[in-house]
């Protein structure tokens, strides 16, 4: 079974982040409902994970040693899709069906229907809690695979999430790292003026974690963050990503309105227009 | 010389069933019973992990985390983690029981056994103590009278509620290899031997104790041992009672219930649990559907308990025998 090529290249990657968030804006805009803003503040994230930094094989969607992704923030399930599709776990045509009866790209990603979603998330907060489960499975079977878990900003508001942050620590889970797709708003505004959730970084450290910040878009920043999180050992990392939603299309970028809502026909070729002229 | 490994696989197995069989007719809280029986199944089967929330002395998984503390996890004061913890463990290929009291266990994480448990059907067993009435002294916080209701209304719950240790111990093996998620209901008080010797437990599989001309009484958990005594107090005016012991609520062996309720003019459900939603609404719904009968439902009647002895509590909630045997002398005529 081939592995996918894990490629360093930057220019390559920033490419697959472009079509990632073309995917993305096509899918929600057939659909006409889904959340735009999250997902593509995490495309970055997600699809350097993909295509650099797991080991997986999506014609072996079940290989034991595949390492692990938890998209903890559901809602954000186009970015998952659209990279499971690229990745080729299935047909891109399928992305049409998205939210549509009978589909198994449901609203929030299901394990049971869609292969290469591991977890069935969506309510939030659960997500870090799997996670640590199946670090600590993983390493009490020797298997040497890694747990990535795609946290929310708003979604740290959960109280589980912190019980989880405390398992991860005591557990000493070096095998998990967790990444906060820090874009500053929720569905009521910004995360400041919902529930102050700032300083992030600092409740990680207090909890006994590794803690990298970084800018959520840099390619290279997600990249080498990735690698520091595989060398520390005794203790999980978070990265703290740093990032906009809606990003990579002006008319949606840092615009809590667009948190749920997918763009419409007009705000859809504006998108794409500025995608394709983008470097 | 050491044994050659499926040898001393088997030699494990048959320690199992020797363990399983030596309770049979021994009068034992549950608990008790699931701590020794997952201690076993711990010997026998590697894959088996066990988590609990800060209560292992109380749930008695204890026992399995000083023989294999490298396969117990204490996930702390967090329900919601353990469980959903307990999902991951799953999803890495591994057989996790997590444990903890059953009102925080059904109560407290739900919503994550919902999300997180059943709805992906992961392969966890939540084995959770102290539900019922018979919690006693602790009083209402901690007495789970709506478990079985909680865990009923979930798709893909299989629920089982033992009526003594050695039932206990074959449902843990049984839910072992289950590959599913299940919620198994147990008590802290000790539970009567009620089951024969040669019973043989099975998911969705009722037992018939006798099959009644006049009523019959479908019963589960600790009440079954009330209902076979109101089975012969009653016998002594002549009346003939059935007792079925449903110990699994979900799914709802309707053909047994259907074979030993025919005949009768009145059916009554006994268990400790709420009336609403758990032994007693399943039966409501299965046979308004199928047999409509005159139906009494036995159980705690949609109130909150309090402190005292569990056969104070017993009483004082009309749960004995001797309030059974009133129930159906009252309503047969």
């Amino acid at each position: 079974m081939n592995q996918l090529n894990q490629s360093k290249d930057i220019n390559f990657l920033k490419e697959k982040a472009k079509e990632a968030r073309i995917e993305i804006l096509k899918m929600l805009n057939i659909a006409g409902s889904g959340h735009t803003g999250g997902s593509l503040s995490a495309t970055d994230i997600v699809a350097v994970l993909f295509y650099y930094k797991m080991r997986h094989r999506p014609n072996e969607p079940e290989w034991k040693e595949r390492d692990r992704f938890i998209l903890s923030k559901g809602h954000a399930a186009p970015v998952l899709y659209s990279l499971l599709a690229m990745t080729g776990y299935f047909e891109k045509s399928l992305l049409t069906t998205l939210r549509k009866i009978n589909s198994p790209l449901q609203g929030h990603p299901s394990s049971k229907l869609l292969k290469g979603v591991e977890v069935s998330t969506g309510s939030l907060g659960q997500g870090l809690s799997i996670a640590n489960g199946l670090a600590m499975g993983l390493r009490l079977q020797k298997i040497p695979a890694r747990v990535y878990c795609l946290l929310g900003d708003g979604e740290i508001q959960e109280g589980q999430i912190w019980e989880a942050a405390m398992t991860s620590a005591h557990y000493k889970s070096d095998n998990l790292c967790a990444i906060v797709d820090n874009n500053g708003l929720q569905i009521d505004g910004r995360c400041a003026e919902v529930m102050k959730i700032d300083p992030i970084p600092d409740k990680w450290i207090a909890f006994g974690w590794n803690v990298i910040n970084i800018d959520g878009h840099n390619i290279k920043e997600i990249i080498n963050a990735l690698d520091e999180a595989e060398r520390c050992k005794g203790k999980p990392t978070v990265i703290i990503a740093k990032t906009v939603k809606g990003k990579g299309v002006s008319i949606f970028e840092d615009k809590v309105q667009y948190h749920g809502v997918a763009p419409s026909k007009e705000e859809l070729e504006i998108a794409l227009k500025e995608l394709f002229s983008s470097g | 010389m050491a044994n050659r490994p499926e040898e001393s696989q088997l030699n494990k197995a048959l320690l199992r069933s020797e363990e399983i069989a030596s309770l049979a007719g021994k009068d034992m809280a549950t608990r008790d019973a699931y701590g020794t029986a997952l201690y076993n199944l711990g010997i026998s089967n590697e894959k088996i992990v066990v988590l609990d929330a800060d209560l292992s002395c109380s749930t008695k998984t204890i026992k399995f985390a000083k023989a294999f503390p490298e396969r117990f996890f204490n996930i702390g004061i967090s329900e919601q983690d353990m469980v959903c913890t307990a999902g991951g463990f799953a999803l890495s290929g591994l057989i996790p029981f997590a444990s903890t009291f059953a009102v925080f266990e059904t109560g407290r994480a739900w919503e994550q056994i919902r999300q997180t448990i059943a709805y992906p059907f992961l392969n966890v067993k939540l084995a959770a103590t102290h539900s019922g009435i018979t919690v006693g002294e602790d009083g209402a916080s901690h007495q789970a009278n709506e478990d079985i209701a909680l865990m009923r209304v979930i798709p893909n719950m299989t629920i089982i509620v033992p009526a003594d240790g050695f039932e206990t111990a074959q449902f843990v093996n049984i839910l072992a290899e289950y590959n599913g998620p299940a919620y198994m209901r147990l008590g802290r008080a000790k539970a009567k031997a009620v089951m024969p010797n040669d019973y043989k437990a099975s998911i969705g599989k009722a037992y018939k104790f006798h099959k009644g001309k006049d009523a019959c009484i479908i019963a589960t958990g600790l009440m079954v041992n009330e209902s076979l005594k109101a089975r012969e107090i009653l016998l002594q005016s002549s009346i003939d009672c059935g007792v079925i012991n449903v110990s699994t609520i979900k799914p709802l062996d309707g053909d047994t219930i259907l074979e030993a309720v025919s005949g009768c003019k009145l059916v009554l459900t006994a268990e400790e649990h709420s009336i609403i939603g758990g032994l007693g609404g399943a039966v409501a719904e299965f046979l308004s559907e199928n047999y409509p009968v005159k139906i009494i439902r036995t159980g705690i009647r949609d109130t909150f308990g309090m402190s005292g002895s569990p056969t104070e509590l017993m009483k004082i909630y009309r749960l004995t025998a001797e309030d059974i045997a009133e129930k159906i002398r009252n309503n047969l005529h």
